[in-house]
């Protein structure tokens, strides 16, 4: 099958938790970032239900491939290849995006690209804004990634986006996202709990509580150093909460949520500038809806700077999971000359970084 | 050429003709992989009918029951196909599939007399201890199955009462005939009619826990 390798026009299609993203993209340039999102529908449960955001997907898809298509003026029949995310994410959502992006391909005869969603948040950062818009300059190599959502908190060593990308660390137990959702509940805020954590910590003292900063002791360094824990700050707020109400004070809800949100920040920015320092990287990139977090991004500009450290970040509406990131990943992949994937691969809910692509055909 | 496919048991992909004619007939019986295979099946089915996509007027959908996880994936590569090709989806209810086999089958051979006179209720598994079941009686006059009652659940041993009530034999069905959904498809537009609805036919409502109040640690 021909493609255009120099600007491939490429439609994305990603399904792997609870927003259904379409992306159109022509090289580097975005075209159309569509997201459908289930979360007013998870909100009532706290935190995402597979079920029911696999049932959204469904619904939302087809609406979604029309509005991205509109919205950047391109036929179907224009594009060069579909992309889709294989994994990782939760396995029924992934599943429909799989479905559709295959058939997709097979009815436009045009080659299919599988994959991964977590090289797909990195790919994000090279597109420019819009047609007319600067481009984005290129990325450097190497360059260090820190991924934080709702989904997952990840470290990886980014050699090269299309060939070369290194899981360095990830969340032993539950990502920044939901630590940040559990402990919004605690406190008695709505889901989802970033903003609504960011909200009361504005007024709030982060040193008024020493939250635990997880897998940071000594004795850690050797098998986690670039890992992640949160479930033991999630328990030490809820304990420490409390124990306040069981001596029948108040919470400082302000001081709980400024103090809890600067343990993970420390945590994310510390062991993100440790890998930079251990592989003699100076550039740092963050990804994931968590970067939406003003503090977080504050915070990590300001210690990589004086660390000697450059911070990029996405522009926030490709930060989130997006169909453009999928897209813009593939065009990397078909600019880098690679060869489509088969058609013959599946949702994988535990898709290791490693594999920036699946199913790449012989 | 109508393409027909189905996903709510195996996977099943069908190319026929609008005056019935099947031209191909490709399945996978794995009750999970339904998202492996839905591509290559596509692939096989056009490749063996001997047309190209765009031989393709209308996508034939099976709309379910089945277990969820699978059926969505059909449903969406139909929906998606027909984007691809600017046609019209056409949902079928997936046991029409199965009724009007049985049904056809009995005019060509005289074989199955019991499902040609009486009524029957084509039962799938549809996991958690339950079946799908609807309940069909002959053919109406643009030959598509008469539903009586369905598609509903049962738990799986409430099943023969529940037919006994109403008074129907019971055909299991293990598979869904691609190519039969495709014909349903085809008589339910000839005669200008829809025959299921546009959305999945999940009958079961999504499984949610309520996050009751949060858990104490211990002191
Ligand atoms: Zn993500």
């Amino acid at each position: 099958m021909h493609v255009n390798r120099r600007e491939p026009l490429v439609l994305g299609i990603e399904t792997s938790c609870d927003e259904t993203g379409i992306g159109i993209v022509r090289g580097r340039t975005l075209l159309s970032n569509t997201i459908a999102s289930s979360m007013d529908e998870h909100a009532r449960y706290g935190g995402v239900v597979p079920e029911v955001a696999a049932r959204a997907h469904l619904e939302a898809l087809e609406p979604a491939i029309r509005a991205a298509l509109a919205e950047s003026g391109v036929a179907l029949t224009d594009v060069d290849a579909v992309a889709v995310t294989s994994g990782p994410g939760l396995a029924g959502a992934l599943m429909v995006g799989v479905g559709a992006a295959k058939a997709l391909a097979v009815s436009l005869e045009k080659p299919l690209y599988a994959v991964n969603h977590l090289v797909g948040h990195i790919a994000a950062d090279i597109l420019s804004s819009d047609e007319h818009g600067d481009q984005a300059p290129p990325l450097e190599y190497p360059t260090v990634a820190l991924l934080v959502s709702g989904g997952h908190t990840s470290l990886l060593l980014v050699r090269d986006l299309t060939s070369d990308v290194e899981l360095l660390g990830e969340t032993m137990d539950d990502a920044a996202g939901e630590a940040f959702d559990k402990v919004a509940r605690l406190l008695g805020l709505p889901y989802p709990g970033g903003p609504e954590i960011d909200r009361a910590a504005a007024s709030g003292d982060p040193n008024a509580i020493a939250f635990p900063r997880g897998l940071s002791r000594a004795s850690d360094m050797a098998g986690h150093r670039y890992d992640f824990s949160f479930s033991g700050l999630k328990t030490a707020v809820a304990r420490w909460t409390e124990q306040r109400q069981a001596a029948g004070e108040p919470v400082p809800v302000a001081d709980v949520a400024a103090s809890f949100r600067e343990a993970v920040v420390d945590v994310l920015v510390t062991k993100a500038l440790a890998a930079c320092r251990d592989y003699g990287v100076p550039r740092l990139l963050l990804g994931g809806g968590v970067i939406a977090n003003r503090r977080l991004r504050d915070v990590a500009i300001e210690r990589a700077a004086a660390e000697g450290v450059t911070v990029r970040v996405p522009p926030l509406s490709l930060c989130t999971d997006n169909g453009a990131m999928i897209a813009a990943l593939a065009s990397e992949l078909i600019m880098a000359g690679r060869p489509a994937s088969t058609l013959e691969f599946g949702a994988d809910s535990t898709l290791p970084v490693t594999e920036i692509q699946v199913a790449e055909s012989a | 050429m109508i393409l027909g496919i189905d996903t709510s048991l195996g996977s099943a992909v069908a190319v026929v003709e609008p005056d019935g004619v099947i031209r191909s007939q490709v399945e996978s019986a794995d009750p999970r992989g339904h998202a492996e295979v839905i591509g290559t099946l596509i692939e096989r089915a056009l490749a063996e009918a001997s047309v190209t996509v765009s031989d393709i007027s209308h996508v034939a959908a099976g709309m379910g029951p089945g277990p969820f996880t699978g059926l969505r994936v059909g449903i969406a590569a139909a929906r998606t196909f027909a984007l691809g090709r600017g046609v019209p989806v056409v949902p079928v209810v997936s046991h029409d599939a199965v009724a009007l086999e049985l049904l056809l089958h009995d005019a060509l051979t005289g074989g199955y007399q019991d499902v040609a006179d009486e009524a029957f209720a084509v039962v799938t598994d549809a996991r958690r201890r339950e079946f799908a079941y609807t309940v069909y009686r002959g053919l109406d006059d643009d030959g598509l199955p008469v539903r009586l009652d369905g598609p509903a659940l049962t738990p799986r041993e409430d099943l023969d009462d529940v037919l006994r009530t109403v008074g129907a034999i019971r055909r299991d069905a293990e598979r869904i005939p691609a190519a039969m959904l495709a014909l349903a498809a085809a008589r339910a537009l000839s005669a200008g009619r829809a025959i299921a609805p546009a959305d999945a036919l999940y009958l079961r409502s999504p499984d949610v826990t309520m996050p009751g109040a949060p858990k104490r640690v211990n002191l």
